[in-house]
């Protein structure tokens, strides 16, 4: 392994580089737009073997990915916020075209008002298109993700978004262990897909009508229900070149845990030095985060959770939907219970800092909103 | 070559499909891909094509064919060919491949501009194709950009205060000239020897190329089915689709008039009087009809100049 201090967009340039793509074809936006200049600087230098496409719009960034998986090759894109927005007409079609297709996304609001800042609110409006998706806490876990979504996605046939943090992780700089070229190389493997377009005569985004488009729908859940196994079997085997063993969900002392906050991505960092200093106190708090949020590990997430007394979830998102965000939802009914209470926090970049984490333990087992809100001017 | 050594190529636009009786479109594609006679891989815009020759489980392709969505043809073609490009440099593939985008006139000169107009700035390798039946034909005729002045659609009504569409089409082969490509032609399923040649040149060429292609519509522009050879005739004989190529030769734009009809140029009522359309252009309305056949004249006289006729 190679010791490096670069920012999670170059940790996810490297892996991209690694991985070595026949196709790239993206389009720039902030904070994403990083990824893609080191991508271009390795390609101008002759580094990568494969082509880049720059298109027009991320609508034909994903349109043109889509073409070149159906074409048999392994082919990415990146992007953020209003980019995922224009696209995702073309999201749920790669999906349901079953093309493995590996787009790293750095999380940053959707519009309006407009901002370029981190939160969910992109990637969550994606949660239910059919794709896979990994969630990073730092800059060593994106760049892990990204070969561990690529091989599941591969052995699934589903596309899969790899996310992390809008600038918090994108613009850090952080230690991170690269591996060599070859154990990635053997790792990945060579991707051979069943079906391609310049090889069978084949007919690929047929026409549906209600005789055969349910049937279809049904054998993408069915691949979305079994890639739980494929991602715990590659779990394992990332694990044995990483020693680094990942789960669905990273646990911080959870075990006797009477107080548990629910969270995604880098804020899991800063909550675990809350944890800390509390437990010094002698509360028992905890915390999970979620590193795989499609599939949604229900049976797992229930495993973990189902002991513990008082539970929140804070979600960098809102889909104002007058009943809190998608995350909390799915918690809520994993655990069948009504008593979890959710703290939206964060939105547009708005710094999270260890106040407004500790005020959520302290207050999340009084009061009786469902539905709250930290770290905003009420 | 002649339509007997045409008809010998095998088929890979198979029968069996769902288009109208009379559908210029299956005619068209039909002699696009007997044109091309080598291994091609088509993509196709959302559109009366699409949903006419690929309802699973059947397909009227005996090639592959990939079907995206409606406004990204180009892009997902863009894709494609590049993928094509990476595994030939590696060989990892022998043969030889064509690729070939179908789009309507809404998937190609509205939503699909963006997408058409990126692919030709970068250059990809594909014959872009609009088979251009004026309006959206298979949503239950609405206008587009391509519906002629005075068209009768269900989005441009006749009545006392507007009597179809009040703008001229837009015209896309300037457009995609404009791109400075390699190929560009205008064709009709009327002069199909012109039609095949032009296809086969396009795909000869390295880099992108388009031919727009007129493609009669029967529900559309209502006209007897037996009879949509013979509106496109009618269509090239008043100059209302010109058939012509641009191309570059020794570095130089050059423009070419494939067919002129000299003396026997018609006045463009004949070609309104065969459409239900342009019913209300038949006896009334003589404004509407001189303004169209003034457009027509100013663009044919235009067009003669560029090709030097």
């Amino acid at each position: 392994m190679i010791k490096r201090v670069i920012t999670g967009n170059e940790a996810v340039a490297y892996a991209m580089k690694q991985i070595d793509p026949e196709v790239v074809a993206a389009y720039p936006i902030t904070p994403q737009t990083q990824i893609i200049e080191k991508y271009a600087e390795y390609y101008a230098k002759g580094e990568v073997s494969g082509e880049l496409i720059d298109v027009e719009s991320e609508h034909s960034a994903m349109s043109a990915v889509v073409g070149a998986a159906g074409a048999g090759v392994r082919a990415m894109t990146a992007t953020s916020s209003q980019g995922l927005a224009l696209m995702l007409e073309i999201v749920y079609i790669a999906a349901a075209m079953r093309l493995p297709i590996l787009m790293p996304v750095v999380n940053r609001a959707l519009s309006g008002p407009i901002n370029i800042h981190c939160d969910h609110s992109d990637t969550m409006m994606a949660a239910n298109s059919g794709w896979l998706q990994f969630y990073s806490e730092n800059n060593q876990d994106v760049y892990d993700n990204c070969f561990i979504a690529l091989k599941v996605a591969e052995r699934v046939n589903l596309p899969v978004m790899v996310c992390q943090d809008g600038f918090i992780t994108s613009h850090s700089i952080e230690d991170i262990s690269l591996y060599k070229d070859n154990v990635i190389k053997k790792f990945i493997g060579e991707y051979k897909p069943k079906y391609n377009l310049l090889k069978k005569e084949i007919t690929m985004g047929p026409f549906d009508m209600f005789d055969y488009y349910f049937e279809h729908k049904r054998k993408q859940a069915q691949a979305m229900f079994d890639s739980v196994k494929v991602i715990e079997s590659t779990f394992k085997e990332f694990s044995l070149i990483s020693g680094r063993r990942y789960d669905f969900f990273e646990e911080y002392k959870l075990k006797d845990a009477e107080k548990v906050i629910v969270m995604i991505g880098s804020t899991y960092g800063s909550a675990r030095d809350v944890v800390d200093s509390l437990r010094n106190n002698g509360e028992l708090v905890g915390i999970l985060g979620i590193r795989v949020f499609r599939p949604f590990n229900f049976k797992l997430l229930k495993k973990k959770l189902e002991k513990i007394r008082n539970i929140a979830v804070m979600e960098r998102y809102d889909p104002l939907s007058g009943f809190g965000g998608i995350l909390f939802n799915e918690i809520r009914s994993s655990l069948s219970r009504n008593d979890i209470v959710e703290y939206i926090y964060g939105l547009g970049g708005r710094d999270v800092d260890d106040s407004q984490i500790l005020k959520v333990f302290k207050e999340m087992n009084n009061g009786k909103e469902l539905i709250r809100y930290v770290g905003v001017r009420e | 070559m002649n339509l007997k050594e045409l008809s010998n190529r095998k088929a890979r636009f198979t029968g069996g499909h769902t288009l109208c009786p009379g559908c210029g479109e299956g005619i068209i594609v039909r002699a696009v891909l007997q044109a091309i006679n080598q291994q091609v891989v088509v993509g196709c815009a959302t559109s009366c094509l699409e949903v006419s020759t690929s309802k699973f489980p059947q397909t009227s392709w005996k090639c592959s064919f990939i079907h995206n969505a409606f406004e990204n043809v180009s892009a997902t073609m863009s894709g494609v060919e590049t993928a094509y490009r990476v595994l030939k440099r590696k060989n990892k593939i022998k043969d030889d491949i064509k690729f070939v985008a179908f789009a309507g006139d809404g998937g190609l000169c509205d939503i699909g501009l963006q997408s058409f107009s990126g692919a030709l700035e970068r250059g990809h390798n594909v014959l872009f194709i609009c088979l251009d039946n004026e309006a959206y034909q298979n949503t239950g005729i609405q206008r587009s950009s391509a519906t002629p002045y005075g068209a009768w659609t269900s989005t441009t009504q006749i009545g006392e205060k507007h009597k179809g569409k009040e703008q001229f089409k837009k015209d896309i082969v300037k457009i995609a000239v404009a791109h400075e490509i390699p190929y560009v032609a205008q064709a009709s399923p009327s002069n199909y020897l012109d039609l095949v040649k032009k296809v086969s040149t396009a795909v000869s060429i390295n880099g992108p190329s388009f031919i727009n292609i007129l493609s009669p519509c029967v529900p559309g522009w209502r006209y007897l089915q037996m009879e949509s050879i013979h509106v496109c005739r009618r269509a090239v004989d008043s100059c209302f689709w010109p058939l012509y190529e641009v191309f570059v030769e020794n570095g130089v734009e050059k423009w070419k008039l494939n067919y002129d009809p000299k003396d026997k140029k018609e006045p463009v009522i004949n070609f309104l009087r065969m459409q239900g359309r342009f019913k209300h252009l038949w006896n009334d309305n003589k404004d509407i009809v001189d303004k169209i056949q003034a457009n027509i004249d100013r663009k044919w006289e235009e067009l003669k100049k560029r090709c030097s006729v």
